[in-house]
């Protein structure tokens, strides 16, 4: 501590380089904490998959509807406890920015296999009973300003009406919560029945099977079995776990880890050298004051610890502004990932990433101190 | 009084590309306790050498250098920065202050290296800034002082970590005569009320009168012996 005065005048030496230097690292460690925020994210939600449900949708495409009458097929499997289905409805609200996750279930059977999902019984037999009702996430209900017994219109961008329109009306019967991931707190459900009379094509079809195992350890042969159950019909279907079919479904939007360390490899990679080069700058332009240092009795160890206290400091300084910006324009992913905050690791990542940086940069730079000759030094 | 510095059959001499400069040849001279040497001569004569030799600064090619009764030529990097840190404090001519320090943070600087407390460092560093007559000026940078004031701060520096010896290369070399001679008279205040022993190079035979003996070099040999001022 009693070294830091001599360690921020050092950096401060020269401003408007150390400015614009702090800035490159602070956008990198921005860009670092949004991407792999996202990653981690990404990751989250798989890692919360449950164990204990499958996933059976169409062996063809994730796009491609199934029978609603497999459901009875599958049900009647040993090893399967429940099932329950769901579509995506694909709608907005008013404005196409403002768009809604929304799925057509059978509200006992969706509500029984995702117990996470808390919804008072009442509520839940408004449901039932109601066939416009919907049920809406308690972060959704908070974004709009819905509360039950509104009526709310949504345009749907894939499913049409006899009619020719888009536009479905949903009377609100319903908040759900999900205590144990706040993120799941958006979705809007409504009556299959409601749907599936309204819509004017895929009468009879349902998106995806959600299968409840009753032993986890059996997914593998109950999952074969439901796929089995298909085989060589016009449906055929594919049956993995929650977790599998995440991050199948993530897969579609492309390798997000891969994306995300390729660009922040760039990202760090150019930064080396911008930030390594003004450390290099910085101690080359300080070789007389360095020496004079070392006449006062700083070691040559001392002097390489120096350097590189001097560089860890640049860069935690950076780091921590470009992660705290993260932070604070992470919850604006919200919409689209549905993580409402920047996960710890990350930041944990960022400060450790920051650290390397700031050794790979300093160490020659130290090196250098350490090894200077005082005499030459002096004699400039 | 007993030698402080004390050098033997001093040989140091420098390779530049292929060529080999031999800069002191076989020098042997004593300095005793309480001393205050003026080292004068020709440019390329050897003072500064012989000054870095004296101040840890460098190692001798052959001979002994004894300083502050340490065998300082035999020690290893981190033995004479330890050394130089309780034993030598430096003036340079052109002060080497660190600019963006204030001057009280220039001259806590040999302090950061012990283990004083930060309150006994300030107290410290505000008495060698009242020695050299700078309290008042603790707070300000080395640009917004004059030269003398800056060689001012430089003095405290060097006397601040209470050494045994102070080295000074050229301290007026920099200044006009007025301040040249404050600062001179500053030296000599420290060296007869202070005791402390001074080894100090100049040009300027004006400067070398303020110190109690003057050495001579020339071409790396003693020419004169010690003569009284």
């Amino acid at each position: 501590m009693k070294y830091f005065p001599l360690l921020w005048s050092a950096l401060w030496r020269k401003k408007a380089r150390t400015i614009f230097t702090l800035l490159s690292i602070t956008v990198a460690f921005l860009l670092f904490g949004m991407l792999q925020g996202v990653n981690a994210g990404f990751n989250q939600a798989v890692e919360k998959a449950n164990v204990n449900r499958l996933i059976t949708t169409s062996s063809i495409a994730l796009t491609e509807n199934l029978p609603y009458g497999d459901m009875a097929q599958i049900e009647a499997l040993p090893g399967v406890a429940r099932v329950a289905h769901a579509t995506w409805f694909g709608p907005y609200y008013q404005d196409p920015k403002n768009f809604v996750f929304s799925f057509p279930v059978e509200p006992d059977r969706y509500f029984a296999i995702y117990p996470e999902l808390v919804l008072p019984k009442e509520q839940l037999d408004a449901f039932i009973q109601t066939r416009t009702g919907a049920v809406i996430g308690a972060d959704l209900a908070r974004k709009y300003n819905w509360k039950i017994g509104d009526r709310v219109p949504l345009h749907s961008t894939i499913w049409t009406k006899p009619d020719g329109t888009s536009d479905w009306n949903f009377d609100v019967v319903g908040i759900y919560e999900c205590p144990s991931d706040r993120a799941q707190e958006s979705a809007f459900f409504f009556n299959y029945k409601y749907f599936d009379e309204g819509r004017s094509f895929g009468k009879g079809q349902v998106g995806w099977y959600i299968v409840q195992v009753k032993d986890p350890s059996q997914s593998a042969q109950v999952a074969a079995a439901v796929d089995k159950l298909f085989a060589n019909s016009p449906d055929e279907t594919k049956t993995e776990t929650e977790k599998e079919f995440q991050q199948a479904f993530l897969k579609q939007i492309g390798d997000i880890n891969m994306i995300v360390t390729y660009i922040l490899f760039a990202v760090f990679f150019a930064l080396l050298f911008a930030t390594g080069s003004t450390m290099m700058q910085s101690v080359r332009e300080r070789v007389p004051e360095l020496a004079v240092l070392k006449t006062l009795g700083f070691s040559d160890t001392t002097m390489l610890t120096l350097v590189l206290c001097e560089s860890l400091l640049l860069c935690l300084l950076a780091a921590a502004l470009g992660l705290i910006a993260a932070w604070a324009l992470f919850p604006m992913l919200k919409d689209t990932l549905g993580v409402v905050k920047l996960p710890t690791p990350v930041i944990i990542e960022g400060v450790g990433v920051a650290a390397l940086l700031a050794f790979v940069t300093g160490i020659f730079p130290a090196w250098r101190a350490k090894r200077l000759d005082i005499v030459e030094a002096l004699r400039g | 009084m007993s030698a402080i510095v004390s050098l033997h059959n001093v040989v140091k001499t420098y390779t530049r590309g292929k060529q080999t400069v031999e800069v002191l040849h076989n020098l042997s001279i004593e300095i005793a306790q309480g001393d205050f040497v003026a080292l004068m001569g020709p440019s390329g004569s050897g003072k500064t050498t012989l000054l870095n030799l004296i101040g840890g600064l460098d190692r001798p090619s052959k001979g002994e250098v004894n300083v502050a009764g340490e065998r300082i030529d035999q020690l290893s990097s981190g033995q004479l920065a330890k050394w130089r840190a309780r034993h030598v404090g430096f003036v340079f001519q052109f002060y080497n202050l660190m600019p963006m320090l204030s001057a009280e943070r220039n001259v806590e600087l040999p302090l950061l290296l012990t283990n004083l407390s930060s309150a006994q460092r300030k107290q410290n560093v505000q008495a060698a800034l009242a020695v050299v007559g700078l309290a008042e000026r603790a707070k300000h940078k080395p640009a917004e002082l004059s030269g003398g004031q800056a060689q001012r701060v430089a003095i405290a520096r060097a006397l601040v970590a209470d050494p045994t010896l102070l080295v000074c290369d050229e301290p007026t070399g920099d200044l006009d005569r007025t301040t040249a001679d404050e600062i001179l008279h500053l030296l000599q205040m420290l060296n007869k009320d202070h005791g402390k022993t001074i080894v100090m190079v100049t040009h300027d035979p004006k400067a070398a009168e303020f110190a109690s003996h003057q050495l001579h070099l020339d071409k790396g040999q003693l020419v004169e012996g010690s003569v009284h001022a």
